[in-house]
């Protein structure tokens, strides 16, 4: 190498601080020149760091996708699960070991479409789960077909006459179904976007953020609209930080303006302590306690 | 004198360019030269507007490009709130590595 690119621009006494999060020996990965996954996986190592949560007691789930492979990227206890069931599974997991804190890393796809059931009843039973949701709007790795976030008159590989279905506004979703931190940021703020999942750590209960994300490959050409980096000029063009914006409002659209910020932040008991305290009211003396972790 | 300093795992890069334009104090450019892939990594043009601010490093998709402080001697600075976590991980923040470009 050194033969070719000028030396100078090696300084090997500089560290990155993601590097201890990351599985180096994997790395170049496998996401497209552009794509957003990721800068968000850097924002999420680094709020890692920077708010020194004890990475034993983290364990992170994937579904099937892009952003799936975040799951092998990531030098944590990790699990590659099988199509949209990210959730179900972070949720046995939790249940099983009340002290893990659990990630759900997955796409737009996995958790909105074949595992939108999940989303949804997860949300409503308060599990503390932190979700974060990378939205590149659409199914990209399977090919670019249309996913139920893909915004309207945009053109995927199955609807090449133009998207006509109304898309899901996800932080409206879960926000309704019941979720305690609900938050949106792009791929452009990465500073917040980190701070928000420090946030969603201290938080208990579910949480969901979403991150819209470039997809240069798929989504971006076929609309003729640039690489990946001219979707993070857009996103810094036309993106407006709204907190506690009505999550009704926050749709998204092909062109439009990206509301971003945090929308939700309330205190809901979580599914375990209101278990309990549903059988210390039915069963009264009978009701044991379990203090030590079942499994460990 | 800068007050921070980037270091550049070329062999990482897939020039995707967000370090070059989302760098506050302008530092960067694509270099014309190629990496083993093909791409065009990014190289200092202005290593003295260098303010440490790492934003390049948190915009990298790659984890190919990071900046550290650095103080007058031109050494990197200590990470404060970073460092016990990295530690925790078993791994220390900074490596003793005398040579430069000679491992690529």
């Amino acid at each position: 190498m050194s033969d070719i690119l000028n030396t100078d621009i090696l300084d090997t006494d500089i560290v990155n601080p993601v590097e201890p999060i990351l599985r180096s020996d994997r790395i170049p990965h496998i996401w497209c020149p552009g794509c957003g996954i990721g800068t968000t996986v850097n924002s999420f190592a680094r709020a890692l760091v920077d708010s020194n949560i004890d990475l034993g007691s983290l364990a992170l789930v994937s579904g099937i996708g892009c952003t799936g492979r975040v799951a092998g990227y990531v030098k944590l206890d990790s699990f590659h699960t099988t199509h949209g069931r990210a959730i179900p599974f972070a949720t046995g997991l939790k249940l099983a070991n009340p002290k893990l804190n659990v990630v759900v890393y997955s796409g737009d796809g996995d958790l909105s479409a074949i595992g939108g059931n999940h989303l949804i009843h997860a949300a409503r039973r308060n599990i503390d789960l932190k979700v974060i949701c990378v939205n590149n709007l659409i199914y990209a790795m399977t090919g670019g077909q249309t996913a139920p976030t893909t915004p309207d008159h945009s053109t995927t590989s199955t609807n090449p006459y133009g998207v006509f279905e109304p898309s899901f506004n996800l932080p409206h979703l879960v926000e309704a179904a019941g979720a305690v931190y609900v938050a949106r940021w792009t791929t452009f703020h990465v500073r917040q976007l980190s701070r928000s999942i420090s946030e969603a750590f201290k938080k208990k209960g579910f949480s969901f953020i979403e991150v819209i994300s470039p997809c240069p490959t798929l989504y971006q050409r076929r609309n003729k609209m640039g690489d990946g980096l001219d979707a993070m000029k857009y996103y810094k063009e036309k993106s407006k930080v709204r907190h506690g914006a009505p999550t009704g409002e926050v749709g998204l659209t092909m062109t439009g303006e990206i509301i971003v910020g945090k929308f939700v932040d309330r205190d809901r008991p979580d599914y375990e302590t209101m278990m309990r305290s549903q059988f210390r009211e039915s069963l009264g003396e009978r009701f044991v306690e379990q203090t030590e972790m079942v499994c460990s | 004198m800068p007050k921070g300093r980037v270091s550049i795992v070329v062999e990482r890069c897939k020039a995707c360019g967000f370090c070059v334009e989302f760098c506050p104090s302008h530092v960067l450019a694509l270099s014309s030269a190629f990496n083993s892939k093909g791409y065009h990594p990014p190289h200092v043009v202005h290593p003295e507007k260098c303010s440490g601010c790492d934003l390049c490093g948190m915009y990298c998709p790659d984890f190919a490009i990071c900046a550290t402080k650095v103080d007058p001697a031109g050494h990197p600075a200590a990470r404060t709130a970073a460092q016990p976590a990295g530690q925790a991980a078993g791994q220390t923040m900074k490596k003793a590595t005398p040579a430069k470009g000679g491992s690529k």
